[in-house]
């Protein structure tokens, strides 16, 4: 009987806290589905309409936005799998010279990240000519010292006896990587595909600054444009534009959160 | 053994690839960021030359460095110790029974996996004055709102406000780990000790937490530096610079002004900034905690 008061007390808390932190999100879902007028006097009873959304689709590229945004995200996870997959295998298991200090080299990575290099960034890009594509975009998280760091982990724990099993069947190398390092790390590369993924669908400072044009626009830097006061939409509009933005990401975080969150702290684990 | 001795060539061929563009978009521009900021701003009639650390002592004299500068002090002192003791708090709640866990979990974490600048267009509407929803909630209540945005005393204010509530749910899964692999028998013989819950958590459970502190706090400060893009939306670092922090002026000092000399000497700074705290973090914390 003592511990329920506090109990409760804890729930009720816990629960006060949740509401408070959902509310934003599930404020601008009921917008969406409103009209602006009503929206502003947050009048609960107004009628539910799908005009915003299709006026939405109407005045901005949303798909073209997110057909980018879909390339970018596939294109940038496969180049940094293969890369990192490479090199996480050189990294855990082979003594070679000069190992050890690429890896701290790599590791600097995890501290500044090309964003707070834009500067530099944008010149080498677009001296090499890919300036305002999606190409461009990617470059400069194409090879992801997380995901380096997190395969050679992974990998280091494999079981050497298993290399050398293979090695007598007449394996090669890059045989024994693709048959039995991949396979056995696949946890991890979902966990990190799943970071990957949710980071570059909600990167913006380097695209906005490199991308320039409908084609090559991914999703956040059109919801950027679209909803600039001077382009002069409505507030129900917006948040309309919102769901759109973050529907693809929202919708796969709810079927998978179980999975999506086990992959956040398996991220954690350094 | 066929590989030994191919070994070193076989490695540095498998890590060529991604080595040559960490190089190439981490080392080679951290490093060029410093030739920049020796030189001066050219224009078509005069060149740029060399000038030595004129940008810098230039920096010293400019009272926007300094404002961004105390911003980004701010900002980090604001959002840094308030979202890693809420997420510690949500993850204590949610690691026990309570009702709705999933939901609880659920809700404390779904603001992380949002784009900033779909999130900041949502709270864009809560500050707006008069129709937004704060001012709608606060003002029949007989409370006095400010232009939250609008106000050089609130608008960074704001801004910090929507960082803890984006990085709260992100920093409780990596507690929610670190609690989990805890061993429940620790909790029974304080129980048999006659240890009070509170006693508990400050003597047992948060020492036992310090790695994962060390490495959320890592993650908060960096972010601190690099987290901009709600100040797109919201502010555009103003008014009169008042929300604005170093990412971003730098941003503006390159693509909206062209002064990228200058911006480079920023770069350096805030490089230098990060090469710093990761020595504190690293050199002094690690003293202080107990790895099992």
């Amino acid at each position: 009987m003592r511990n329920f008061i506090p109990y409760t007390l804890t729930s009720f808390g816990a629960w006060a806290l949740a509401i408070l932190w959902i509310s934003p999100l599930v404020f601008a879902f009921w917008a969406a589905f409103h009209y602006s007028s009503d929206a502003i006097h947050f009048d609960l009873l107004a009628p539910l309409t799908f005009e915003n959304f299709r006026t939405v689709w109407e005045q901005a590229p949303f798909p073209r936005y997110m057909f980018n945004t879909f390339v970018l995200v596939t294109g940038l996870l496969i180049s940094q799998c293969v890369l990192a997959t490479l090199a996480a295998f050189a990294f855990a298991r082979m003594n070679f010279w000069g190992g050890s200090v690429a890896f701290a080299l790599v590791l600097v990575q995890l501290m500044v990240t090309p964003e707070i290099l834009i500067v530099e960034n944008y010149a080498t890009v677009s001296a090499l000519g890919y300036a305002d594509s999606l190409v461009g975009i990617g470059l400069p998280y194409a090879a992801s010292a997380f995901g380096i760091f997190l395969l050679r982990q992974s990998f280091k724990s494999i079981p050497k006896e298993l290399d050398d099993a293979a090695r007598m069947e007449g394996c090669s190398t890059l045989g024994i990587l693709w048959r039995v390092y991949v396979p056995l790390a696949i946890p991890t590369y979902l966990a990190y595909g799943l970071v990957s993924i949710s980071h570059h669908w909600n990167n913006f400072l380097w695209p906005l600054v490199i991308s320039n044009s409908v084609e090559t626009r991914p999703l956040t830097v059109g919801l950027a444009i679209f909803g600039a006061p001077e382009s002069g939409v409505e507030w129900s509009e917006i948040s309309a534009a919102t769901l759109i933005s973050i529907a693809p990401l929202l919708i796969a975080f709810l079927l998978f959160q179980r999975q999506f969150i086990k992959s956040f702290m398996a991220s954690g684990i350094k | 053994m066929r590989i030994s001795g191919n070994r070193h060539i076989l490695g540095w061929l498998l890590i060529s690839p991604a080595v040559i563009l960490l190089v190439t978009f981490t080392h080679y521009p951290s490093v060029s960021s410093f030739f920049s900021s020796l030189f001066s701003r050219g224009n078509p009639i005069r060149p740029s030359k060399f000038v030595g650390a004129d940008q810098y002592t230039a920096m010293l004299e400019d009272p926007v460095f300094w404002t961004v500068l105390e911003n980004n002090l701010i900002y980090a002192a604001g959002t840094i110790p308030a979202s890693i003791g809420l997420a510690l708090l949500m993850a204590v709640l949610v690691d026990q029974m309570l009702p709705g866990r999933a939901f609880l979990r659920l809700a404390y974490f779904t603001p992380t996996i949002l784009p900033m600048i779909a999130v900041a267009n949502i709270w864009l509407f809560f500050y707006t004055p008069e129709i937004g929803l704060l001012d709608q909630v606060l003002r029949p209540l007989g409370i006095d709102t400010p232009n939250w945005l609008g106000d050089p005393s609130t608008a960074l204010w704001s801004i910090i406000f929507i960082t803890i509530w984006k990085e709260a749910g992100f920093f409780m899964i990596f507690y929610l780990a670190a609690l989990q692999t805890q061993s429940p028998e620790l909790k029974e013989a304080a129980k048999l000790e006659g240890a009070s819950a509170f006693t508990f958590f400050r003597r047992v459970t948060f020492p036992l937490l310090m790695p994962t502190t060390l490495f959320v706090l890592v993650n908060a400060v960096l972010n601190s530096f690099k987290l901009v893009d709600h100040i797109f939306i919201l502010t555009k670092g103003g008014p009169n610079n008042a929300s604005s922090l170093i990412l971003y002026y730098i941003y503006e000092t390159a693509f909206s002004f062209f002064d990228t000399p200058y911006a480079a000497a920023l770069t350096i700074v805030l490089l230098g900034f990060l090469a710093l705290l990761a020595f504190v973090q690293f050199g002094l914390l690690e003293k202080r905690i107990h790895y099992r």
